[in-house]
């Protein structure tokens, strides 16, 4: 991995900004890389449209924004319809089932996962949604491993919250591992 | 504390880098995109024995830092462009009763309310020139974590040395993206400490009498030493006077202590200059797409390199001159309708061979949109 860009996209709430954080946080702190992480927003947070841009690389980066993904995530469909297109040639698609309809082929591998039903039946708060979707992609890619996670999870959230996180990465990181996307 | 690896916003660097130079004093009023700073001290600087105070408004908060700076605190409020507005009578003050003090700009689009999440770099002339008056003013800045953790030092040491304000003027992008810090050991990066009058207490203290060397040394306001602290202009009692040659010479000390300094204050860096045909001049946020095209291109052989400024005031037109000499080309990066464009021009041999790659919609400048008028300028087409 010299340098991989991703967009995490979806509606104000699910946590897809706070899940970038921790993913770049991971990168940083714990596996000595580089890092960006930045997002647009206007004045209104909550139920608003969501996009925050992550590469984490080798080297030095500059230029911060990303316009052609390698990874781009959407959790919801107005995400999916305005962020489809902007994917790399190759790249790697990650939906919920649950909440995206997918309409036209993009030239990347797609992958649909009911990340939202299972955290839901299984853990039953939609709190972790965001750490259940971060898990899913590390199972997937490797694009960090589980235990950096872990360990800015442990510096971030109140140890009553902890289990629960565990709980949402682990099983993120089994509905991911069916599928393979190398970097 | 020892070294200490972060992954933070730009304005928690600025925070750090404010805490590292020894901050004890912080007035403001939220504003986007700065509210971070203000949220952060307010949390740090109870724990370490300062004092945070949220005021009613930016002005308030200007008047309350000056204050503060003359009782012997070091001092910052931190804002954006119509809070700085606001703050530009009380900034005089500070230049003509010579108060150290650091004002962060984090900038976004203007004028007026403007375009308050987005990132602009609007306010560069009103830094200059926001206050009435001739005066003298320092502007630091910086395009990533690293650099505003040292500007931010930097900008305390300043306002100490020179008895200043020092305004950072940081923008949208730098403020809210995250990236790498590392937090020196204490004593890695030099401090400035508050020079204080040697004249004991009950022996008459002349506020606005200098050394030999030039500079002021202060007396904490309220404790040893009775002295008058004016808005006008003001004899060595720091009484007001109209006397011809007191207003003529303090004025011209005010505009020449940092003029005549600016080699000494000047801050910038170099990315694959030497032997450059083609030169960018950027700073901020609009430097990092610079320093990014600049280092594809070269990987292709285009002799294209980046000067980045990292003091804007006192202008460095100087230091820009002769990096410039011998540009085929210079593109000035920025995100404004060419406020240091015009800086560059009127430094540089042959003005007419200077261009302007900007971006005003509230985005950050691509290195892409660089490029293409790099290549029209090299009569490459689009």
């Amino acid at each position: 991995m010299k340098r991989v860009r991703l967009v995490f996209s979806g509606s104000g709430g699910q946590g897809v900004i706070t899940a970038a954080i921790i993913l770049a946080e991971a990168a940083v702190i714990v596996e000595g890389l580089n890092a960006t992480q930045s997002q647009s927003y206007g004045a209104a947070a909550r139920g608003g449209a969501t996009r925050t841009d992550i590469i984490i690389s080798e080297e030095e980066i500059n230029f911060p924004g990303v316009t052609s993904p390698n990874i781009l995530v959407c959790l919801t469909q107005e995400a999916y319809s305005q962020y489809a297109s902007i994917i790399r040639p190759g790249g790697l698609l990650l939906t919920d089932s649950r909440s995206v309809k997918t309409a036209k082929k993009t030239d990347a591998k797609h992958i649909e996962l009911p990340l939202y039903d299972t955290v839901m039946e299984r853990i039953g708060k939609p709190i972790v949604y965001n750490i259940t979707m971060l898990g899913a992609l590390i199972g997937i890619t490797s694009i960090v491993r589980p235990e950096s996670v872990l360990e800015i999870l442990k510096e971030r959230i109140p140890p009553d919250f902890l289990a629960m996180n565990q709980r949402a990465l682990d099983l993120g990181l089994v509905l991911g591992a069916q599928y393979r996307y190398t970097i | 504390m020892s070294e200490k690896l972060m992954f933070v916003q730009g304005n928690e660097a600025c925070v750090q880098g404010a805490l590292y130079a020894g901050v004890d004093f912080f007035a403001g009023y939220p504003i986007t995109p700065s509210t971070e700073i203000a949220e952060l001290l307010a949390a740090r600087l109870p724990e370490k024995g300062g004092k945070f105070i949220q005021m009613e408004d930016e002005i308030a908060s200007m008047c309350a830092i000056i204050g503060a700076s003359l009782t012997g605190h070091k001092v910052m409020t931190a804002t954006s462009g119509p809070g700085f507005s606001l703050k530009q009578e009380a900034i005089g003050y500070a230049c003509m009763a010579e108060i150290p003090c650091v004002i962060v700009n984090v900038q976004r689009g203007g004028p007026s309310t403007g375009n308050p999440t987005h990132v602009s770099q609007g306010d560069i002339n009103q830094a200059r020139w926001g206050t009435h008056g001739d005066h003298g003013i320092i502007a630091l800045t910086a395009s990533n974590h690293q650099d505003v953790f040292r500007m931010t030092v930097d900008a305390f040491n300043l306002a100490e040395t020179y008895r200043t304000p020092v305004v950072l003027l940081f923008d949208e992008v730098i403020g809210h993206m995250r990236e790498r810090l590392v937090v020196p050991d204490p004593g890695v990066v030099p401090i400035v400490d508050r020079l204080r009058t040697s004249v004991p207490k009950d022996v008459d203290y002349h506020p606005y009498l200098p050394r030999e060397d030039g500079r002021l040394p202060m007396s904490d306001f309220g404790g040893h030493h009775r002295y008058n602290v004016t808005g006008l202009f003001h004899d060595m009692w720091g009484f007001p006077s109209n006397n011809p040659s007191v207003v003529q010479d303090l004025l011209r000390h005010l505009v020449d202590k940092i003029d005549t300094n600016v080699d000494v204050i000047t801050r910038y860096k170099e990315h694959c200059l030497d032997d450059a045909e083609y030169i960018l001049v950027s700073y901020g946020s609009s430097a990092r797409s610079a320093i990014h095209l600049a280092k594809n291109r070269r990987q292709k052989g285009e002799r294209l390199g980046v000067l980045e400024l990292q003091s804007i005031w006192p202008f460095p037109a100087e230091m820009v001159r002769a990096k410039c000499a011998n540009a085929k080309a210079v593109i000035v990066v920025e995100m404004n309708m060419g406020q240091v464009l015009t800086q560059v021009k009127a430094a540089v041999d042959q003005p007419n061979r200077v261009f302007l790659a900007n971006r005003i919609d509230g985005k950050l400048i691509t290195p892409s949109d660089i490029k293409g008028l790099l290549r029209v300028i090299q009569g490459k087409g689009v």
